[in-house]
């Protein structure tokens, strides 16, 4: 007999969004570097303690210069937490790690001369407030509308494919064969049948959903709690059906 | 230009060889110079199928190594003057195959035939994807039960995925045949139903063929289906001859109307 209290709890691994701060470089780095230190000159602290990514999409550096730049930076108190861009050749071990899928969020502008408080005037379009700290100003931000990327594929997902679509929703229009899995940070719509797993939410979203037009799956999961089909009422089977996430529960109910 | 089709499975055992002869065959029946091959290696059959398994001098494995020409390595059918076969080395094992190497091939067989039909190996290895890399058209061989289905599905994804065309971001024509289709046990239901099949694999139907004992009489003979007049070649004969574009309509073993005739049968019911 096992114990169920010793058995090994599952590990959720979750997805999380930050602001951070991105610092495109631009070259000659001497030059670019003065630039910022004059900035820094102006507003003292105005990097400290925030998480800054380095862009550098659109400049060609070398792996030691990239070092370089970077060790730069650390001796100016900005601490890099990761870099947008750059070639797997051009990080060395040590360096920060690789970023991707990043998405645009408003323009943050470095503060003007003269002013006393590290402060950031908010984006175009927000109330000017430049007695207000920078931190204030990041949620204005935030608040813009931001456009949920959706993913639609017009073919069918056959075995041993795998969708990965952390970003949002995942459309398919087809089926999703079985041996077939959909990984979405959304919901995901299969307007055939899903013999496959479909893993919904998979980034930390309990509000995501999966729909599907003939259950036949093998397993779906909504922000990592799964359910296998077997477990479900036996009448959904081969039915229209969403699933979604009660507390802790999956729930599913045929579509009317 | 030359067609170039892969006769594929993933699942082993379900017909990829009978087919490739039966359609390689059919086709050269029409007047049209067929070359099939044999990508199998390590586990050459179609030279035994196709009955030239005593005539092998030079193989695929030499003309990809260059240590022979073309020319040396075809062999062809005593049968049927445009028909030729390339086969496969049974000494060597795959990894003797080269991306190169086969590309090479490929494009000298191309030049001199009209139909090149090359006969995958079963599973999802290098041999497989190295047959099917420079195919304009697959046929992807089905028994009508679950695991041949599923490990079809999962070769038609390949197809989308590793092939030169998908890579170019063109199309790859795929077609299904379905082997070894018994109307009595399907009335039964032992057997998934055609209908089942497709809606799985949701690609077009190019035949179907019914289980015969002719089919194993005729590989044992070392003669191609489609050379002896049964049931099974005149399916396959029908099939080479969608293959080549033409227009006949389908008919599933044991049921007297087609089955768009039944499909329609039903809607007036």
């Amino acid at each position: 007999m096992t114990d169920p209290t010793l058995a090994p709890k599952p590990i959720r691994l979750k997805g999380r969004s930050f602001l951070a701060l991105v610092l495109s470089p631009e070259q000659p780095f001497d030059r670019w570097l003065d630039g910022l230190d004059d900035l820094a000159r102006r507003s003292t602290g105005f990097f400290l303690g925030r998480p800054i990514v380095l862009d550098v999409e659109n400049i060609e550096v070398g792996k030691a210069e990239l070092k370089t730049l970077v060790d730069e930076l650390s001796s100016r108190g900005v601490r890099i937490m990761g870099i947008e861009g750059a070639l797997p050749s051009q990080l060395a071990p040590g360096m920060p790690p690789a970023m991707r899928g990043g998405r645009p969020a408003g323009d943050i502008a470095a503060p003007e001369a003269g002013e006393a408080t590290p402060a950031a005037a908010p984006a175009a379009g927000a109330t000017p407030a430049s007695d207000e700290p920078a931190v204030a100003a990041l949620p204005a931000v935030l608040a813009q509308p931001r456009t949920v990327p959706s993913l639609i594929l017009e073919e069918p997902v056959r075995s041993g494919q795998t969708i990965i679509f952390p970003e949002g929703d995942v459309t398919v229009l087809g089926s999703v064969s079985s041996g077939a899995e959909i990984v979405a940070g959304g919901s995901i719509h299969v307007y055939g049948a899903l013999r496959g797993r479909a893993l919904a939410g998979s980034v930390g979203n309990a509000d995501a959903r999966i729909f599907c037009r003939k259950l036949e799956a093998e397993l779906v999961a909504i922000d990592g709690l799964y359910k296998m089909v077997d477990d479900m009422d036996a009448r959904l089977r081969g039915q229209a059906v969403q699933v979604w996430l009660e507390g802790d529960a999956i729930k599913a109910q045929a579509l009317g | 230009m030359a067609k170039v089709i892969v006769v594929t499975s993933g699942k082993g055992g379900v017909g990829k060889t009978t087919s490739t002869a039966a359609l390689g065959a059919a086709l050269a029946q029409r007047g049209e110079k067929v070359a099939v091959v044999d990508f199998d290696v390590g586990l050459r059959n179609l030279d035994l199928v196709m009955g030239a398994e005593r005539r092998v001098v030079y193989d695929l494995i030499n003309v990809v190594q260059g240590d022979a020409k073309l020319a040396q390595a075809l062999i062809r059918d005593k049968r049927l003057d445009t028909l030729f076969l390339l086969p496969a080395s049974q000494t060597r094992d795959k990894d003797n195959l080269t991306a190169e190497g086969v590309a090479t091939v490929m494009d000298e067989l191309r030049q001199h035939f009209d139909w090149v039909v090359c006969d995958s190996p079963a599973g999802i290895e290098r041999g497989a994807t190295l047959a099917m890399r420079h195919a304009d058209i697959a046929v992807v061989v089905t028994n009508p039960e679950v695991s041949s289905v599923r490990d079809s599905d999962r070769i038609i994804g390949l197809l989308d995925a590793k092939t030169e065309r998908a890579e170019k971001g063109q199309r790859i024509d795929k077609h299904l045949l379905l082997t070894r289709y018994d109307p009595i046990r399907a009335e039964r239901g032992d057997m998934l139903k055609v209908e089942d099949v497709l809606e799985i694999l949701s690609i077009p139907l190019l035949g179907i063929i019914p289980e015969s004992s002719d089919v194993l009489r005729a590989s044992n003979l070392g003669t191609p289906v489609t050379l002896v007049e049964s049931a099974p070649s005149s399916a396959y004969r029908d099939a080479a001859r969608r293959l080549a574009g033409e227009a006949i309509p389908i008919t599933v073993p044991g049921e007297k109307r087609g089955i768009f005739g039944k499909l329609f049968g039903r809607r007036a019911a």
